[in-house]
This record gives C-alpha cells, sequence and structure tokens, in this order.
C-alpha cells in the first residue's frame, strides 16, 4: 500500500490534501468536520483584526451549463474574534494531533506580526502560512497582495514572521503579478519554509446584464474580486512548475488552484508541490469530495508504482521546457477511428474554421471523415473537439529528420522538417 | 376559434404522455446536443430545421431566437414538436444514438421554444409588401396552412376554402390526444392566421357548392391540400350495424365530440398501420378493457412505427396477426366479430374461422383519395386518387399546386408542412412569371 502522508516544509499530514484558507476553515466545528471526512491538513481562514463584510460576497461563471466552472469572492479576512479563533483552533489540534493545521494570517505593523504568530504557536498549531495574496479589500489597505506584488516588501515582513516563528513559515504568494519567480525568490530570502500558490487572481467574474452592475452586486456596486475553481488550475500549475523548476529556489511548494479531484493534485505534485490546497470544490461539493480524492491519489500510486508522495513530487519538471527546446521534428497527423465514429464532424468544422483546413467530410455518405495527412499540422484541435474517448488519436509520423530543437537550429544549423500547412 | 369546442371532449381523458420541459432541464439538455456540423438530424427533418442551431439558443436562454429558428423552417413547428414521430425522425439521427447515448430531446426542446412564443405571444413574421397576386387554397390542413403563412410573407393574398366548419385539419381531427389535443391545434391557426391577409371560407365544398372553374379565374394560383377521404372499409357483411366505425371518423367524433362509450367493453381495431395503433392506444385510454388489433399480416410486416405499437403493447393491447374480419355479426349492434386466419400468402386458411367478442370495431385500413376531384381539369394527373405533383409541387397544369396528404398518400404532419412551404415557393417563382405554363418548374 503507498504512503500517502507528507512532509510539507517540516509539517506533517497524513496526506496531501489540505484544506485552504478560506470560508471552509473558517471555525472550528467546520475543520474538525473536515477531517472527519478525512482532510490531512486544514489552513485556517485568514486572522487579523476582525472585518466586516458585504453582501453578497460570491460569484460564478457557468459554462455549458457547468455552474461554477470559475470562481470569485469578494470576501475579506476572518470576521470573528480572535480569541474564539484561537481557542478553538487549539482545540482542534487538541482533537486531530496527527493533522496539520495551519494558521493563515495578515496584519500590518512588525508588532502586530509578532504577537499574532506568537499567539497562533501558543494554539499548538503545526505552521503559519502569511496572507500576501488577497486581491481584494485587504489589499487597499496596504495588505494581501500589496504585500505579495512587491518583492522587497514581501522578504521583509517575511523575515519579521520568521523571527518571530519557531514553527514554519509558509508565504502565500499572490499570481497578480507577471512573473512569478522573483516573489517566491523575495520568500526564500526572507527566510520562509515554504510557499503555497496560487492565491486568487484579480477578476470580475460577470456582469449583471439587466441592472448594468458588475456582479457580485452588493447594492447598486460591486468590486473586483478574487478569481479561483477549476477554470484557474493552467494558470496555477503554471505558476508552480515556474517555481519549481528555478534552481534556485529548492523551497517545497503546497500547491493551490482549481484542485477539483485527485488527478488535478497528482498534476500538482508532478510540477512540484508536496502538498495541495482545496477550497472552491469543497464550497460547492462539501468535504465528501476529499474520499475519492484519497482512493484515486492511492489507486494512482499503486498503477505508477510510487510507494511515496515524496517519490512523486516534480517528476513532470524535466518534461517542462522552454519553447525553444521542443523538438521541431516531432512531427504527428490526426487518425480517425471509423469504428468509433459517430459522424459529428465537429472536428470538421474546428478544423476548417479554426485550424488548417485538413479535415474534410467524405463523399461517401459514411460521414466519417477523411484527415489530408499531407496538411494535417497535428494541432490536436480535432481531438479536443471529438466526443468519442479515443476516436481521434494523434499518430506520431516518421519524417526521417533528426531532432532538432530551435535553439539547435538557430545555434548550430541543423535542418528543419517542411513546413506543413503554411501556405 | 378553439372556443367552438365543448369541454367535455372524450379526448380532455387524455394526458400528454411526453411531458414539457422546465427552464432547467431545457438548458440541461440543450448543453448535451454536440451541434453536429452538417448534422444528420437536420436531414432527417423534411422542413429542414437548424436543429442544433435552436438547440443551442435555447441554451443561452435566447429562446426567441430558438423559435424564430425553428417557425422561420416550419410554421407548424410547435404541432410538430408534439406530433413529429421523431423517433425515427431528428431523434433517431442524433449521433448520441450511434454511441449508444441517449439521444437528444429534440421534440420536447422544440416544444420548449415554440411554447413560449405561444405562451408570450411573440409576433415573430411579418407579411410582405402586397403583390396583388391572390392564390386560392382548398382544404385548411397543415399543408394549406404552412403554404398560405409563406405566401403572406412573399405579399401574396390568400384565401382558405375549408368544407368543415373549423381548420387545422387533421392536427385538429386526428392527432392521438397523448400528443396534441384539438384546442391547442386550433390555437395554432389562430397564430398562424395573425399574421394577416388570410382568408377563410369555412363550410365551403370545393366542387360542389364552388366549381373549380370558378376558382380558377378568382385567383392567380391555386394550392390544393385537401388531404384524404373517408375511412375504407371492408365490404364484408355487417358492417351497417351499429358498433362498426371508421377509426379517423371515430377518432374525429372523440377529439371534436364525445364517442358513445355506454357498455362499450371489447374492441376489435383492424389494420396495422399508424392510425390503428393510434385507435388502440385511444380505446384503452378511454377506459376500454380489451382491445384487440386484428392485423392481416405479421407483427413484421405492420407498417405502424415500432414504438408506437411498443407502447400499445405496454398499455396492454391484445392482438390477433395473420387474421382478417370476415362478418361483423350482432342484433342490430355489434356482437362479435367472425374472423379467418390467413397463411402466409395472406390466403384464408380453411376451417380456421374464429369470433371476438365485441361492442366497438374500428377500420383502419385506409382512407379514400380525394384527388378525383381534380380530374376534370386538364394537365391535371391523378394516379389512385393521389395528385401527382412536381418536386416543388406543381401540380401539372398553369397556376396549380398540391401537397400533403392528398399528393404524398398520406404522410406525417411534418411533411405536410414541407411540401405546403416549398409549394409556395414554387408559386411565389410562377406569380413572379419565373417559371413556365405548366405551373412546375420542370413540368
Amino acid at each position: 500500500m503507498p504512503d500517502l502522508s507528507v512532509n510539507c516544509a517540516g509539517i506533517r499530514s497524513p496526506n496531501p490534501f489540505w484544506l485552504a484558507s478560506a470560508p471552509p476553515t473558517n471555525s472550528g466545528l467546520q475543520v474538525q468536520r473536515a477531517f472527519g471526512h478525512g482532510w490531512g491538513g486544514a489552513v485556517w481562514k485568514t486572522l487579523g483584526v476582525p472585518i466586516q463584510n458585504v453582501s453578497s460576497r460570491f460569484g460564478a461563471t457557468t459554462i455549458r451549463g457547468v455552474q461554477g466552472a470559475g470562481f470569485n469572492n469578494i470576501e475579506l479576512i476572518t470576521d470573528r474574534s480572535l480569541e474564539i479563533n484561537f481557542r478553538e483552533i487549539a482545540e482542534t489540534k487538541r482533537l486531530f494531533p496527527k493533522h496539520a493545521v495551519i494558521v493563515s494570517l495578515m496584519v500590518e505593523s512588525r508588532e502586530e506580526w509578532r504577537d499574532i504568530i506568537k499567539r497562533s504557536i501558543d494554539t499548538g498549531a503545526d505552521g503559519i502560512e502569511l496572507n500576501f495574496g488577497c486581491p481584494h479589500g485587504m489589499c487597499e489597505r496596504g495588505m494581501g497582495s500589496a504585500v505579495g506584488q512587491e518583492p522587497r516588501i514581501n522578504q521583509e515582513i517575511t523575515s519579521w514572521a520568521v523571527e518571530a516563528s519557531s514553527i514554519p513559515v509558509f508565504v502565500k504568494l499572490t499570481p497578480n503579478v507577471s512573473n512569478i519567480v522573483p516573489h517566491g525568490m523575495a520568500a526564500r530570502r526572507g527566510g520562509a519554509h515554504g510557499v503555497s500558490l496560487i492565491n486568487t487572481i484579480k477578476s470580475i467574474i460577470g456582469v449583471d446584464i439587466d441592472r448594468f452592475v458588475p456582479e457580485p452586486r452588493v447594492g447598486s456596486r460591486s468590486t473586483n474580486g478574487g478569481y479561483c475553481g477549476a477554470a484557474v488550475k493552467p494558470i496555477a500549475l503554471h505558476m508552480v512548475a515556474a517555481l519549481a523548476r528555478e534552481k534556485e529556489f529548492g523551497l517545497p511548494i503546497s500547491g493551490i488552484g482549481g484542485i477539483c479531484n485527485w488527478r488535478d493534485a497528482v498534476e500538482f505534485i508532478l510540477l512540484g508541490a508536496s502538498s495541495v490546497q482545496v477550497c472552491t470544490e469543497v464550497m460547492l461539493r462539501g468535504y465528501r469530495v476529499v474520499e475519492d480524492m484519497i482512493e484515486g491519489l492511492d489507486e494512482y500510486m499503486q498503477t505508477h508504482g510510487f510507494a511515496t508522495v515524496d517519490q512523486m513530487v516534480g517528476k513532470a519538471i524535466p518534461g517542462f521546457s522552454d519553447w525553444g527546446d521542443l523538438d521541431l521534428n516531432y512531427e504527428t497527423v490526426a487518425k480517425i477511428d471509423a469504428s468509433k465514429c459517430i459522424g459529428c464532424q465537429l472536428c470538421v468544422a474546428a478544423c476548417h474554421d479554426g485550424a488548417h483546413q485538413c479535415i474534410h467530410p467524405t463523399v461517401d455518405g459514411t460521414r466519417v471523415p477523411v484527415v489530408d495527412e499531407s496538411e494535417c499540422v497535428g494541432c490536436n484541435l480535432c481531438q479536443i473537439v471529438c466526443p468519442v474517448q479515443g476516436c481521434i488519436t494523434m499518430e506520431q509520423v516518421d519524417n526521417s529528420f533528426k531532432p532538432a530543437t530551435w535553439n539547435d537550429h538557430v545555434n548550430n544549423g541543423a535542418s528543419l522538417r517542411p513546413k506543413k500547412g503554411a501556405h | 376559434m378553439a372556443d367552438h369546442l365543448p369541454d367535455n371532449r372524450s379526448e380532455t381523458a387524455f394526458a400528454d404522455y411526453k411531458l414539457p420541459l422546465a427552464r432547467e432541464q431545457a438548458i440541461v439538455e440543450a448543453n448535451r446536443c454536440l451541434f453536429c456540423t452538417d448534422a444528420p438530424c437536420i436531414k432527417a427533418c423534411p422542413t429542414r430545421i437548424d436543429i442544433p442551431q435552436f438547440i443551442r439558443k435555447i441554451s443561452t436562454d435566447n429562446v426567441k431566437g430558438s423559435a424564430r429558428t425553428i417557425f422561420e423552417a416550419n410554421i407548424l413547428g410547435m404541432s410538430c414538436a408534439r406530433v413529429c414521430p421523431v423517433e425515427v425522425l431528428c431523434v433517431g439521427a442524433c449521433v448520441y444514438n450511434l454511441e449508444e447515448m441517449p439521444p437528444i430531446q429534440i421534440g420536447r426542446l422544440q416544444r420548449y421554444a415554440t411554447d413560449a412564443a405561444f405562451e408570450k405571444g411573440w409576433r415573430l413574421f411579418e407579411a410582405g409588401p402586397d403583390t396583388g397576386k391572390s392564390v386560392g387554397l382548398i382544404g385548411g390542413g397543415p399543408a394549406s396552412l404552412a403554404a398560405a403563412h409563406e405566401l403572406r410573407r412573399l405579399g401574396h393574398r390568400c384565401t382558405i376554402y375549408e368544407k368543415r366548419s373549423t381548420l387545422g385539419g387533421l392536427n385538429a381531427t386526428g392527432v392521438a390526444p397523448y400528443k396534441m389535443r384539438s384546442d391547442k391545434a386550433l390555437e395554432e391557426v389562430e397564430w398562424i392566421l395573425a399574421i394577416g391577409g388570410i382568408d377563410v371560407k369555412l363550410g365551403v365544398s370545393v366542387g360542389d357548392d364552388l366549381p373549380l372553374a370558378d376558382l380558377e379565374t378568382r385567383h392567380d394560383a391555386m394550392f390544393v391540400g385537401v388531404g384524404l377521404g373517408a375511412d375504407s372499409m371492408l365490404r364484408v357483411p355487417g358492417e351497417d350495424l351499429q358498433g362498426v366505425r371508421g377509426a379517423v371518423a371515430w377518432i374525429e367524433e372523440m377529439k371534436l365530440g364525445r364517442v358513445a362509450m355506454t357498455d362499450v367493453r371489447r374492441c376489435v381495431v383492424i389494420g396495422g398501420g399508424n392510425t390503428a395503433v393510434d385507435a388502440v392506444r385511444e380505446a384503452l385510454g378511454l377506459g376500454i378493457k380489451s382491445v384487440t388489433m386484428l392485423y392481416r399480416g405479421s407483427e413484421e410486416g405492420m407498417s405502424a412505427y415500432e414504438h408506437e405499437w411498443h407502447a400499445a403493447k405496454g398499455q396492454g393491447a391484445r392482438v390477433q396477426w395473420r387474421a382478417v374480419p370476415i362478418a361483423f355479426e350482432g342484433h342490430g349492434k355489434l356482437e362479435r366479430v367472425r374472423c379467418a386466419s390467413l397463411d402466409e400468402n395472406k390466403r384464408t386458411i380453411a376451417g380456421s374461422e374464429f369470433t371476438i367478442e365485441a361492442d366497438l370495431a374500428l377500420m383502419a385500413i385506409g382512407q379514400s383519395k380525394l384527388g378525383q376531384m381534380l380530374a376534370g381539369l386538364e394537365g391535371i394527373r391523378v394516379d389512385r386518387g393521389r395528385i401527382v405533383t412536381e418536386a416543388d409541387g406543381g401540380a401539372g397544369r398553369k397556376g396549380w399546386f398540391a401537397g400533403g396528404d392528398c399528393a404524398n398518400g398520406g404522410k406525417e404532419v411534418v411533411n405536410a408542412a414541407a411540401e405546403g412551404k416549398s409549394a409556395a415557393g414554387a408559386i411565389h417563382a410562377y406569380l413572379a412569371g419565373e417559371v413556365g405554363e405548366s405551373g412546375g418548374k420542370h413540368a
């Protein structure tokens, strides 16, 4: 049986599935219930000077009928008193000593940081997470992403926290930057033990087109919120991988952003995360989703022969390179399995209107389209639109050219195969 | 017009067997549609409704646009959504069938969009600028209604001559009431007539009350959509007994008024087509305990749709394959049907006689053809009662066109709608002087 337990920056948990700092970790009863369902850890809803929230606070995108494919919020940090929060954290840790409890924090002055960190440690918590990521409300007051977007301030406040803390310190990074690496490096220079990313993306989730107000609507106004949910996963994966492949970085990463199931979690781990944090899927479906996450990961590890999660961490990083190092002579063409084709011809429309006009309807009346392989550039669009699993495959073509990257070509004159579809 | 119908009609005993979709259901179903390229469902629809397009519009709450797409192709889209045998048309052609996945419920989605148009009173079409031309339409069923609406969009004045007291044709008098009741059909008639400029002459029997020659001088072109005539009978002894009825006549009575059900406990339906199966399901639905279908062929040979017969069996229909009535017996009223079994060559097997007790026998072996009424007009060809038309509806005589059951021999409402609309296009071309003397483009 694979061992699902993890040690992420010195914080141990029975599995890599942590709840992210958010509404699902707002109170002791919630977190204790979540642990009962199998969650391995929880990052408590950010503590600071309690705030006042607005109604409403959440918005969602609906794509082809899937509600909440993307999600956003304009909720701030905890609105409950610090005393109650700390009491509940202590109680939770007492009831679940083997589960990871991390306290997310956001305050302003050095004294405030020192004080709140001390009180966090006193609860018996396993670690703290510095919320340098919140892109709405708190940043207007000089906190959250206002800190995370300035490497110098990030480094300075991180160093205050590390100095004040006897337990591991995570810096939660904001994705609202052009390049994540300098920000991860700032956290590292500040002495952080790990980073967690991504926080939410600055966004307007939609507009009430009858009232002419963005959503979520607060009376006659709205504001930008933080975007999250399944739709943000690609952005999060890239940022996690960008740090994981950075040789100078080297800190443990807790991956966050659109993780809905075990497959998503595996992807984050393969790109360098040693724990993962989930919020939106739990907000949309409840804590029970973790059951499938644990089982799915266990089965995946057995299938691939991983004994520990650690063996998986970063496994796909060597496969992530710059464009200039991709083999330009690697050639594929689309093949359509006539026995599986149902004749919807979505591939025909996609190829004609959105790609390279090389998939054509048949004239024999079978409705199985024909790929003109001499024109097919192997772009993959047809496979993406095909509703039948395994009907369209991208098959490698032996074109007798040796592998050659753009860098090989520019630097060493490596010869490239003739272009297709470029006329 | 629907006001003329009595509230206590026998058909009101039936509820819709395909339920309407609520908005949430419709959107979920619409989102399943793959939006196929050159979609097979469109090709399977005689009126060529752009089905993927109207379904996509439902998914975005553009229901008015969806209804427009449907009605643009088929102004009878509301009734067709209910009465079409979608199982063998659009739904049967859905590519999901090939994946053994549930096909898109196109009929129910079409009902969702078209019902909204009726409920909200959307007026989607306007009459075209007046051309000064006038078209006469004989018969007020789906073919003529589709033709008249299209002709009005093109600016031609229309007059419909109908011998009954209502328009709608079989949509009002013949459709199985669990698909659509007559009041709905009449509502559709009013909805179509609302385009304006369609003059309706009810209770006029062309040929009897109004000579064809008069019509020809009164109008610039003529469309014939008279449908089919009376139920055919077997001409066996006892057909005059009380309780022996033509199925189409009995169904019409049930839909527009009340059929006598007192003391009717056993019913025999003769035939194996869709009218026979409709009659079986309707008799069962009205509470007749024992309903037996008597068909001269085998189950494989029956022309009724498989899904309809399957449903009839599910309702408890009995059946006698390879059997025919040879006499109806009783004292003044029907008591039993004397039958004989047939061999594989449909010859009576000697000594095979048996009887089925019955209070009601419904003959569903076909209907007479009405084409003969035009036989006096030079150029028009009538083949065994059916008016022979060109692909565009041209009937062989200058300015004369035909469509629907009288020309196709008896098909679905959607075929009549398609033929009526297509003929309207041909009439328009004819009136514009774009085609030759004989009416049809190829004639």
